[in-house]
């Protein structure tokens, strides 16, 4: 087989495990220094690689295009710790499928998935932030229906090599091939990130795809209502049980080695935090999904979300932020993937209902799609003199759906 | 007469009617005892000795905001609410009535009235009839509940009752609060009667902007629960709008 991707620490029921962040800035309360965004972009990466040494599944970075936020351009720093980090899945939280062009995501995100060899997959949604839709020339009183229309454009660009579309809101396409084709032709696994939004749950679940909720700043169990609606339209839609629907959950962690020692560390950071100011952290810890705690106090209250939400595929910490400074996060990531991950893994294959799939990778993308046989490699025509190559843009591309475009003058 | 203070009192047997009307009183008075609360009580008494005579047996709970002021306030810098808060919001979520008194602070409603009705959801209280009510140190403050509480259960789409209700400390000795404690009283208890309010958020519930899983009673909660003929969803199933 043509590609390789080193996967040998995942077998059969076991779930993914993995942090995501936002990339956000504060000062440190207790020092009162405040990251450069040099220095967070440069301590993100090595939060990911940090995460990649101890046995994590997942890094995830949610797309901002606002200060106290770095991460405007995802693909661009995930191709760059897809360079170096070895085993990682790299994804989104999210990307924003309102304000981007569809056909630019299209691109941008499989020429990731080609350089990261695979280890790519993303997660699309709406964001929080209303100003980014003027930013990008978008309406926000339109933010569900541009999110539901460009990702069925986003969805037809990765699996059909030459697409006629016509939309709401982007001029039409005509004979338009995304390049380069996914990697292996089997595009990136696609989650659908939503915290209230059945429309967009029920587009998960048309496609089959993943549905992940984010599972911080609500009550325990909030989303589970969301969580059921996509497993039982993934059922109706006919993609298997409704157990065995691809659900994420995120969660919010601080860990130490004794309990006492985590609270009193995160309270600060947890009190003068923006978003949590005037909030209280013994509150926040028993009534959201919070944990602050030791290992094991982080393993019971994750193992919770098991029993609640049913048995699911991916789980993602939020660690980094708040203002920690990065040996913290660092070694936040570390008691994460050291302390709590291998119980958690154990514990909750075991807990797991028979027959419930593991989240999709590249490797068991391109296994269900080519079985044995040798993955499409597409390779294109020559150009025809005026950079098209053509009614076939590539050597086998289908002959039935030809491009069909304006002559050039 | 007052109804006794307890704040989860005297559920009224069920006659062969149907289930009791739930009459939900929510005061925002914060003194012991409170003119607010009196006001109140007095209403829900005469309320519920109307809906008696009618046929309809009649259920009354109280929610005091005072003990909720750090749960309400906590709830609107982090978004949601605690656990007797929440209580509170599922009472009225199922009140087929409100009586609704605060306190006039500084020529306006209480602010923790305010902050509690800001922290319920847009669509709690669609077509439910409710008794507004206020009290104040002065009769100068009399248009307070006409100016103030008529349109914030307007923005909450619900059916106040046309008689507002205001007593000034000169109005306790004069008999004629009792005459429009009277009025206004009847007026909840026809529209109570009359079923128009249930029959209007039944009605035109689609027509409403409502949050999947919210509190109010007839938000969508599961597949069963939604409408999947709109654009939207038509869209969110690969079709086009």
């Amino acid at each position: 087989m043509l590609f390789t991707l080193s996967n040998d620490r995942r077998k059969a029921d076991t779930m993914q495990f993995g942090i995501f962040s936002v990339g956000d800035i504060a000062p440190d309360p207790t020092t009162g220094y405040t990251q450069s965004e040099a220095e967070r972009i440069s301590n993100l990466v090595r939060i990911a690689q940090r995460a990649d040494e101890v046995g994590l599944d997942v890094f995830a970075l949610g797309e901002h295009h606002n200060p106290p936020f770095v991460p405007s351009s995802p693909p661009t720093l995930l191709a760059h710790i897809a360079a170096l980090t070895k085993r990682i899945i790299l994804s989104t939280s999210v990307t924003l499928i309102t304000t981007n062009d569809p056909v630019k995501l299209a691109e941008d995100y499989a020429m990731l998935q080609h350089v990261a060899k695979g280890r790519l997959d993303l997660m699309v949604g709406r964001g929080n932030t209303v100003p980014v839709y003027p930013w990008f020339g978008k309406d926000i009183r339109q933010g569900v229906a541009l999110a539901l229309e460009n990702y069925n454009l986003l969805h037809r660009l990765w699996r059909e090599d030459v697409v006629d579309w016509e939309g709401s809101f982007r001029t039409p396409l005509q004979g338009f091939t995304s390049t380069p084709r996914p990697l292996d032709d089997v595009p990136p696994f696609v989650w659908h990130g939503s915290i209230r939004t059945p429309e967009i749950a029920e587009q998960a679940a048309y496609y089959g795809n993943g549905y992940f909720a984010n599972n911080v700043l609500a009550p325990n169990f909030h989303f589970k209502p969301l969580v059921d609606f996509y497993r039982d339209r993934f059922e109706h839609y006919g993609h298997g049980r409704r157990e065995d629907a691809i659900v994420g959950l995120g969660g919010q962690a601080f860990i130490a080695k004794r309990s006492q020692d985590a609270v009193a560390a995160f309270r600060p950071y947890f009190e003068e935090y923006p978003i949590f100011r005037g909030s209280s952290l013994d509150d926040y810890m028993a009534r959201t999904p919070l944990s602050v705690g030791s290992p094991q106090e982080v393993i019971d209250k994750t193992l919770t979300f098991q029993e609640g939400f049913g048995d699911y595929q991916r789980q993602l910490f939020s660690l980094d932020g708040l203002a920690l400074p990065v040996e913290v996060a660092l070694e936040q990531v570390e008691l994460l993937g050291t302390e709590v991950v291998p119980v958690l893994r154990a514990e909750m294959a075991a807990r797991r209902a028979p027959g419930v799939p593991d989240a999709p990778t590249h490797a068991s993308l391109v296994t269900a799609k080519y079985g044995d046989a040798d993955p499409r490699q597409p390779r294109p025509n020559p150009n025809r003199g005026d950079n098209l190559s053509g009614a076939s843009p590539y050597q086998d591309s289908d002959p039935d759906s030809p491009a069909r475009f304006p002559l050039a003058a | 007469m007052t109804i006794p203070p307890n704040p989860t009192s005297d559920p009224i047997e069920t006659n062969a009617a149907g289930a009791p009307v739930r009459l939900v009183v929510v005061s925002a008075g914060v003194s012991d005892p409170s003119t607010t609360r009196l006001l109140a009580d007095r209403t829900a008494q005469k309320a519920i000795d109307l809906l008696r005579e009618a046929g309809r047996p009649t259920t009354v709970n109280v929610i005091e905001l005072g003990g909720l002021a750090v749960e309400i306030a906590q709830a609107i810098v982090s978004g949601f609410p605690g656990a007797r808060l929440q209580a509170a919001i599922e009472l009225l979520a199922g009140a087929d009535a409100v009586i609704a008194s605060t306190p006039v602070y500084k020529a306006g409603i209480s602010g923790l009235f305010k902050s509690f009705v800001d922290v319920l959801d847009n669509d709690l209280l669609i077509g439910t009839p409710v008794l507004l009510a206020a009290t104040a140190g002065t009769p100068r403050h009399a248009m307070v509940v006409d100016e103030q509480l008529r349109p914030l259960f307007a923005f909450l789409r619900a059916l106040p009752v046309p008689t507002s209700l205001f007593a000034a400390p000169d109005d306790w000795g004069s008999s004629t609060l009792g005459d429009r404690i009277a009025r206004a009283a009847t007026e909840l208890a026809v529209l109570v009667r009359s079923g128009v309010g249930a029959s209007m958020a039944d009605t035109a519930w689609s027509g409403y902007r409502h949050q999947f899983s919210g509190n109010a009673t007839n938000a969508e909660r599961s597949v069963a629960d939604v409408d999947f003929s709109t654009d939207l969803m038509r869209l969110a199933a690969g079709g086009s709008r």
